[in-house]
């Protein structure tokens, strides 16, 4: 709930910014700024912090990152459960710790807070690319992106879906003045929100009902039939528990908060680019379907972290 | 002075009197919510309130154990509520407000029932006994009516704490005046939620005076001048 309001606030703060000015440019490079350090003799691998923020996605990304370093050969150690990002980003800045796991549009927006270097958007490449010029003045790199996300995302039932036919947002079109919204108090008048559905999708439902934010309420508002369409986290467990179903933002309403590994440039420039190759392979295999059901594993199933982390590992053939 | 002119906007603004999420829909609902709780306190209260008055039993423990719903803090009565009524299937907003309203209301129901019955003079009791009325015409007859002043105080009381608490409903997804406040807080929107708070308080002092009336309609001719 404080992560969500959190992240809620940052999208505010971010559309209030994409709204009082104009656009910045966004160049061309991304990503690792000295990776090109490698040499035949730094066989030894450099000692790595892996952190997270306090909650179970974040540790669980965690336990994947430390998991196929130390697979590699890395010692890694672990701090994880630091805080929110107002504590574990100045801890990457400052060195406490070398690697975690961030989210695009909510990173860039958190280190450019007026806007001034990059907006994000709800392109992933380009919020990537916007992200790390404005990481670059802190000696940090973003790695690549996930298809998995951690935003805003609209729900409904299976039993909706089917009976409705309906798979992606702009579905909810024509049938939208049926259908009751549920989602945080505030939902009607923000972008990202009931305004963002029918200024974007021209989605406008029967009525509103004020819930919470990606919380217990709504979980239990859809389960028990009192709203039709929810407002949770694209990655909230209980997708997976409860069979929901995540409708397709296909007109790109929500900004890219794709998971990326964010990496010390000074990391970088002691390893041969092999950390940057392991982290890499995780963002190329972790979908949405893959982090929801492991999110559910570790927060509704209660199983630890670091045996979940180990057996997609496994599973996907990154670790043996 | 512009939150006043704010809040007087807001007030007379005719698109907030329309309407399913309108201020008489949300005023009805508000009064529902805390009949009811009120009601059902009263259910649980008043036998047992009458019981231990009349008989003079256990008096002491009853009292003392109602007292623990005053210290119980409304807001995990309503967490809890919530989790109760969702396994049950009630669904959210009203019936776990109604969970964390009750054990609010039965203290002073309880407490001033039983003090009622019990400082009812006990020579009229057992002159009453005396000419042969069972138990049940004494606690009928007698107890009741020379108690109903302060067993009405009671009943007050507890209406008026509920009024002002049942605006925790809307935490829960409920309806009723408490929403105006919740959506004026996330919405940063000052003046609805000072309307809310507002309305609220006018709906407390109004179940207070229309208690008052209530007392002086029902209590018997010869007690007023007691009071």
């Amino acid at each position: 709930m404080k992560r969500g309001n959190k992240l809620i606030g940052a999208l505010v703060a971010v559309a209030v910014v994409a709204s009082a000015c104009g656009g910045a440019g966004s160049g061309g490079s991304t990503g690792g700024t000295a990776t090109a350090t490698a040499t035949a003799t730094t066989v030894a691998r450099p000692d790595v912090i892996v952190g997270s923020t306090n909650f179970y996605e974040q540790i669980t990304l965690g336990e994947l990152y430390s998991q196929i370093l130390e697979a590699n050969g890395y010692k890694v150690t672990r701090k994880f459960n630091l805080g929110n990002r107002e504590i574990v980003e100045p801890a990457i800045e400052s060195g406490q710790i070398d690697v975690d796991a961030e989210y695009l549009a909510t990173l860039l927006a958190f280190v450019d807070k007026d806007g001034k270097v990059a907006k994000p958007t709800t392109d992933p490449k380009e919020t990537q690319t916007g992200l790390q010029k404005a990481l670059d003045p802190k000696s940090l790199t973003v790695l690549d992106f996930a298809q998995a996300t951690d935003q805003n995302g609209f729900v409904v039932t299976q039993a909706t879906a089917s009976s409705k036919n309906v798979k992606k947002l702009s579905d909810l079109a024509p049938i939208g003045n049926t259908l009751v919204l549920g989602g945080p108090p505030e939902c009607p008048q923000r972008p990202f929100c009931a305004l963002g559905l029918k200024n974007t999708y021209g989605i406008t439902f029967k009525d509103f009902r004020p819930l919470d934010t990606g919380g217990p309420l709504t979980i239990a508002a859809l389960d028990g039939k009192q709203i039709d369409v929810g407002l949770l986290f694209t990655s909230d467990p209980s997708i997976v528990a409860k069979n929901f179903v995540l409708l397709d933002d296909d007109k790109h309403l929500q900004l890219a908060d794709n998971i990326a590994p964010v990496v010390r440039n000074a990391l970088l420039q002691k390893d041969d680019g092999t950390l940057k190759r392991l982290l890499n392979s995780i963002s190329a295999k972790l979908s949405q379907a893959e982090l929801n059901d492991m999110n559910k594993q570790v927060a509704v199933d209660k199983a630890d972290s670091k045996v979940v982390a180990a057996a997609w590992l496994k599973k996907q053939g990154l670790i043996k | 002075m512009t939150a006043l002119g704010d809040l007087v906007r807001w007030l007379t603004d005719p698109v907030n009197w329309q309407g399913p999420h309108g201020i008489p829909v949300r005023v009805f609902e508000h009064i529902e919510l805390s009949a009811i709780s009120v009601l059902v306190a009263l259910l649980i209260a008043m036998p047992i309130a009458l019981y231990l008055g009349h008989t003079g039993r256990a008096g002491f423990i009853a009292i003392n154990v109602a007292n623990v719903g005053r210290a119980l803090p409304s807001l995990a009565l309503l967490a809890f509520g919530l989790v109760i009524a969702i396994s049950l299937g009630l669904g959210l907003g009203f019936w776990p407000t109604v969970f964390a309203l009750v054990p609010l209301a039965i203290p002073p129901i309880l407490t001033n029932a039983y003090v009622a019955v019990r400082e009812v003079d006990r020579d009229i009791v057992e002159a009453a006994r005396g000419m042969g009325l069972s138990e049940g015409q004494i606690l009928k007859a007698i107890e009741v009516p020379l108690g109903l002043p302060l067993m009405l105080a009671g009943i007050r009381t507890a209406a008026v704490n509920v009024v002002a608490t049942a605006t925790l409903g809307a935490l829960v997804a409920g309806g009723a005046l408490g929403r105006f406040i919740v959506d004026g807080l996330a919405l940063q929107e000052y003046d609805q939620l000072m309307a809310g708070a507002l309305l609220v308080a006018l709906l407390a002092v109004a179940t207070e005076v229309s208690f008052a009336a209530l007392e002086r309609a029902t209590v018997p001719a010869g007690m007023r001048a007691i009071r």
